[in-house]
């Protein structure tokens, strides 16, 4: 059987729910060979090991967190050479797409970004032109490197767990990837709530929300969702910026999206329609997010939001 | 501090307006690009190259500010609005043979036109397409030129060490935030954050009459045509679908108990 190589960027304290997804579509693909950046603990080793993972490449270059991307991509290319795969499997972050990107100019070979799903025979479905349409793709390179979105898959722990053999890689950097250098790093303080990206309901605020975003969080920590806005509302810096949903910003899938004060113009359709079950809170009833809404409330968010979030208390503790 | 005056070049793309339905068809399921305009994601590029410029103490008339599209012939609409906005000259590289050119095949054909024109301070991109939606270009034109690559930058400087010229940048992710440095020359892409792109005024629509637009072949770039378009690329779109248009649901209008309602909704979709 053929590798499938995913690659696991350092991990500070177990694996990641997108780390264990990309593991579990390696598995059904072939024979799972990961590609670990930064120190292989024991407990990493272990952990890969569940899930079937039969050898790991390991770096733990300084290079690899000194530069932006580029190293990682080198990494990834010598580790599937070594590993002789027929695959590359990352996460459709920024930085996971644009490591795809060098890791394909690398090995020459086809990348396919934001992936919803990923066959055995490695075809990759994908939403595409804001989720208009849905398009399944292919590469036509011996090697496919495919970057997949979160909640692609659910994560399942080999039947057998593996004592995975960990060899230590180390990769001739070329000058063009000592390049751009991380002069300062300041990491972001780490949110209680669940990942945007990731989550299984994401409540959102816009415009409506008049810079005031406590009945979002309100409802999304009742229903320990994710809170997304609107382009409208991190440009007037009512919330930080990455929790913009919409064409420029993320794109969610999850099982509910709610929606509280924002008009659902096209900008931000793009990022939220492929939700499964949408929900819209809006004071004007012409709003175009009324047209996408499995559920609509035409009304003041500032009236529903906490009625809703004060109901589902109710209800849990009756 | 200036040596010589900047060269920029800035890549733009003609899309789909995106505030319209767009439609995927033919037998490779290609996108459908009879209402197009510059790419809004592009503007922003261009708008930091002509800020770098202003502030870089360049004299007029010295510094170049070139806008490079590839794309079938109405592409040039892209590249007269760049001209209207600020650009100094435009490059225009058209051939029947780059249609369906995934990212390897334009990040292929974009490279070797860049090397084309000539040594040059900046590449500088959008943060993606409005189209493709992918991101990768930047990347991997930065890999084929083997230039640094600066991308998803929020801020930009150009600054001066003994002589030697840097870009600095701001990059913000979910987890952190990075300052970046390179050496020029260097690929850069710029996010919808780093500026308010301006508008062509009546003064630059009509300069924009007396700038050149350059039209480039693939022979002009001794590019094989088969590198480039369907066969160059280096993945298929087996099939698209349009999504399934979402089914007017159920809106109510509050009455006191919305809120209320709008629990019943989720509890009986199982969402609770």
């Amino acid at each position: 059987m053929s590798a499938v190589l995913v690659f696991v960027d350092r991990p500070a304290t177990g694996l990641g729910k997108p780390t264990r997804e990309l593991l579990t579509l390696a598995r059904r693909a072939g024979e799972p060979v990961v590609a670990l950046a930064g120190e292989a603990s024991t407990d990493i080793v272990a952990a890969l090991g569940s899930y079937g993972v039969s050898r790991v490449l390991n770096s733990a270059q300084p290079e690899l967190s000194e530069y932006l991307v580029a190293p990682k991509a080198d990494f990834i290319a010598r580790a599937a050479e070594l590993a002789d795969a027929r695959a590359v499997l990352i996460e459709n972050s920024t930085e996971g797409k644009e490591i795809a990107a060098r890791a394909g100019i690398a090995l020459k070979a086809g990348v396919i970004t934001d992936a919803i799903a990923v066959a055995a025979d490695l075809t990759a479905t994908k939403s595409v032109l804001a989720g208009s349409y849905t398009s399944t793709c292919r590469v036509r390179t011996p090697v496919a490197i495919i970057s997949v979105k979160a909640n692609s898959i659910e994560p399942a722990e080999a039947e057998t767990p593996t004592e995975p053999a960990v060899e230590a890689v180390t990769v001739d950097f070329g000058p063009a990837s000592l390049a751009v250098r991380i002069v300062d790093r300041q990491d972001k303080p780490v949110s209680t709530r669940p990942d945007l990206s990731e989550a299984r309901i994401v409540v959102a605020g816009g415009r409506g929300v008049n810079g005031d975003f406590t009945p979002v969080e309100e409802l999304a920590d009742v229903l320990g969702a994710a809170v997304g806005a609107s382009r409208a509302a991190t440009d007037a810096g009512w919330i930080e910026h990455s929790a913009q949903i919409g064409q420029t910003g993320k794109t969610v899938s999850p099982q509910l999206y709610i929606s509280a004060g924002i008009s659902g113009a096209i900008q931000q359709k793009a990022g939220m329609q492929t939700s499964a079950v949408i929900v819209a809170v809006n004071k004007d009833a012409e709003s175009p997010v009324f047209e996408i809404a499995d559920f609509g409330v035409v009304g003041d968010l500032f009236k529903v939001l906490p009625q809703a979030a004060e109901e589902i208390r109710r209800r849990r503790n009756s | 501090m200036e040596t010589t005056a900047l060269n920029i070049v800035v890549l733009i793309k003609h899309v789909p307006d995106t505030q319209f339905d767009r439609h995927l068809s033919g037998p490779d399921n290609t996108l459908d690009r009879s209402e197009s305009i510059l790419s809004e994601l592009d503007e922003y590029a261009l708008e930091a190259a002509l800020q770098l410029v202003e502030s870089s103490g360049s004299a007029a008339g010295e510094a170049r500010v070139t806008a490079v599209t590839m794309g079938p012939a109405q592409a040039v609409t892209a590249v007269r609005k760049a001209l209207q906005i600020g650009a100094t000259d435009g490059v225009h590289l058209s051939d029947d043979a780059l249609a369906g050119s995934d990212a390897a095949a334009t990040s292929l054909a974009l490279a070797t036109l860049v090397r084309h024109l000539g040594p040059v301070d900046l590449v500088l991109t959008g943060m993606s397409s409005t189209d493709g939606e992918t991101s990768l270009v930047p990347a991997q034109l930065a890999a084929r030129l083997e230039l640094p690559q600066l991308t998803f930058a929020s801020t930009l400087e150009l600054f001066d060490v003994d002589g030697v010229r840097k870009v600095t940048g701001r990059r913000d992710g979910d987890a952190y935030s990075y300052q970046l440095e390179a050496i020029l020359p260097a690929v850069v892409s710029v996010t919808d954050q780093i500026n308010s792109p301006r508008y062509p005024n009546f003064k630059g629509i009509m300069a924009a009459k007396k700038k050149t637009v350059t039209t480039l072949s693939l022979a002009d770039l001794g590019l094989n045509p088969s590198d480039v378009g369907r066969s160059g690329s280096w993945t298929d779109v087996v099939e698209a679908q349009p999504r399934p248009v979402r089914a007017a649901g159920t809106i109510i209008t509050d009455d006191g108990d919305a809120g209320i309602q709008l629990v019943d909704f989720l509890a009986a979709q199982n969402l609770l």
